[in-house]
């Protein structure tokens, strides 16, 4: 069964529909990474699989249809999103962020478990864990949203461009990490990249969005070598 | 002189409903962006509610905490039941709901229990304090009682899991979300918590001004003075604006009596304590809009 299946998914906004019947399926323990240009609906994906834009289709994760259901209880299900914009508490400490992501967890245990292997993954929030949220770097704050997802404990987790606005060198460490966390704590990823290099670099398979459709899917290595998206998204 | 410190400590007592009030104003607005014009009526609601239980002989101490607990029940169904469907409704019509409850629960209120002025037995025992004749025990009272209140909020607010997801559900709706956090009833209970504040400041504001439907109109007034003196963002601030509130009408109305009594001119005096509370708003919303201790809100347009 796959972990995570959109099926004629259309969302609007508004009177704009930003996805036009968008179907695919990702396979539990992978990564997936959704490619496409400015518009192309990547962000709208994401946002629709977590009830925050009006949709339409069906969306089923690990069988059971999530579509139409609120935000809070999709997460609850063990789906961690890491937003645009890294949604950082800002006015909380790193400490309160992580408690935040970690209210819904009963075992405590678990939770627990969670914070170190964070603080493993991510030591310089273990170093800043009075300070302010909203006083770190980028780079920082993009690891605190990805720990803050973790901290849900997660089945899946949709990644919405980690890579913006951040040096070449810290992108690198987040990609790093990010495949350890896929390997170790074995949470499926849905990626969605402007930097398709790197994107497909990370991900085992790939799906190319234009103006809202899926025009493209397949294993990376094949994506990767497609001549128009070679030329097209990758520059070469 | 001891005049001027039985003013301060008036001012101080008066304060701490101010503070209370002002608290409960501040719930809402961070969550929600709105200001609850019906928070006064609500609290006069409850003070009602607690005469009622008094006057069938509940002992002080019982009435109290049920009335806070009805408080809060109410003010948790008004959110889901009135406002829940009007979300996305433009701030104006908000607005008119606010003033529909206000009116509803002073014509309630009136209807109930007549507008009749009524007293209302402090609860606090008569003591009087050795040294000191600027403090009745009432006041002594009502600042510990408040006092009381703050720090059990503040306790709530900083170091329970549930007033964690609260402060993130009103800082970052969205994220919240996103951590699993059911906003919508974050919301609620912030209704549910102002509401009960609201109950606390109006029981023990009733032995001072009796108890009438229009009883808090003016208190109001000084509590939303008090939080946007203190910052309409923040919690803290607007306790401390409360306080300065409270005492500054006193000593204005102070100096006056002083100007008028050595120099025969009269400026200001008792009766305009409640035009210095609109001047406070005005000069703070003129000169430092985000008050003492608010963040300034910028908006990307």
């Amino acid at each position: 069964m796959p972990l995570l299946e959109v099926d004629g998914l259309r969302a609007f906004y508004g009177q704009t529909q930003a996805l036009h019947g968008v179907s695919f399926a990702i396979e539990p323990g992978g990564i997936t990474a959704v490619l496409g240009a400015n518009g192309a609906g990547k962000t709208t994906t994401l946002r629709a699989i977590c009830g925050m834009v009006a949709t339409d289709g069906a969306i089923r994760f690990e069988g059971k249809p999530i579509a139409g259901k609120a935000t809070e209880e999709i997460v609850r299900l063990g789906v961690g999103h890491v937003p645009e914009g890294r949604g950082t508490f800002t006015n909380l400490s790193v400490d309160e962020n992580l408690r935040v992501a970690a209210y819904t967890r009963r075992d405590k245990a678990a939770a627990q478990r969670d914070r170190d292997m964070v603080f493993e993954y991510f030591p310089i929030l273990k170093a800043r864990l009075t300070q302010q949220a909203g006083t770190l770097s980028g780079g920082e704050q993009q690891m605190l949203a990805i720990s803050r997802a973790l901290m849900l404990g997660p089945r899946l987790m949709l990644l919405d461009e980690p890579s913006f606005g951040l040096a070449p060198l810290i992108v690198q460490e987040i990609f790093r990490i990010m495949r350890r966390i896929n390997s170790e704590a074995k949470v499926s990823m849905l990626l969605v990249e402007q930097n398709a290099a790197l994107a497909l670099e990370l991900a085992d398979h790939a799906y190319v969005l234009e103006t809202g459709r899926v025009v493209m899917s397949g294993a990376s290595s094949t994506v990767k070598n497609d001549e128009a998206i070679r030329k097209s998204y990758l520059g070469y | 002189m001891e005049q001027l410190f039985a003013q301060v400590a008036a001012g101080l007592a008066n304060g701490a409903i101010y503070a209370c009030l002002a608290l409960a104003l501040v719930m809402i607005f961070v969550s929600t962006d709105h200001i609850n014009f019906a928070q006064g009526e609500l609290a006069m609601f409850s003070a009602f509610m607690c005469w009622q239980l008094l006057e069938w002989n509940t002992p002080f101490w019982i009435a109290l905490p049920a009335v806070v607990l009805a408080s809060f029940v109410l003010g948790v169904g008004i959110e889901r039941v009135v406002l829940r469907p009007l979300h996305h409704a433009p701030v104006l019509s908000i607005v008119v709901v606010f003033i529909g409850l206000l009116t509803i629960f002073n014509s309630l209120a009136g209807s109930f229990w007549g507008h009749t002025l009524k007293a209302f037995a402090s609860p606090f025992p008569r003591v009087t304090f050795p040294g000191s004749t600027y403090f009745g025990s009432h006041q002594v009272g009502m600042i510990l009682a408040t006092g009381l209140l703050l720090l059990a909020l503040f306790v709530f607010f900083r170091f329970t899991p549930l007033g964690l997801a609260m402060r993130a559900a009103a800082q970052n709706p969205a994220s919240a979300r996103l951590a699993g956090i059911r906003v919508d009833w974050m919301l609620a209970l912030g209704w549910g918590l102002a509401a009960a504040i609201g109950a606390v400041a109006g029981t023990l504001v009733a032995p001072v001004v009796y108890l009438e439907p229009n009883m808090m109109a003016g208190i109001l007034l000084y509590g939303f003075a008090g939080a946007l003196v203190g910052g309409i963002t923040s919690p803290g601030g607007a306790v401390v604006g409360g306080f300065v509130v409270g005492v500054l009408e006193n000593l204005v109305a102070y100096f006056g009596n002083v100007l008028e009594r050595s120099t025969g001119l009269y400026l200001v005096g008792n009766g305009e304590k409640l035009t210095v509370a609109l001047i406070i708003v005005i000069v703070v919303l003129t000169l430092k809009p985000s008050g003492l201790f608010g963040s300034v809100i910028v908006k990307r347009v």
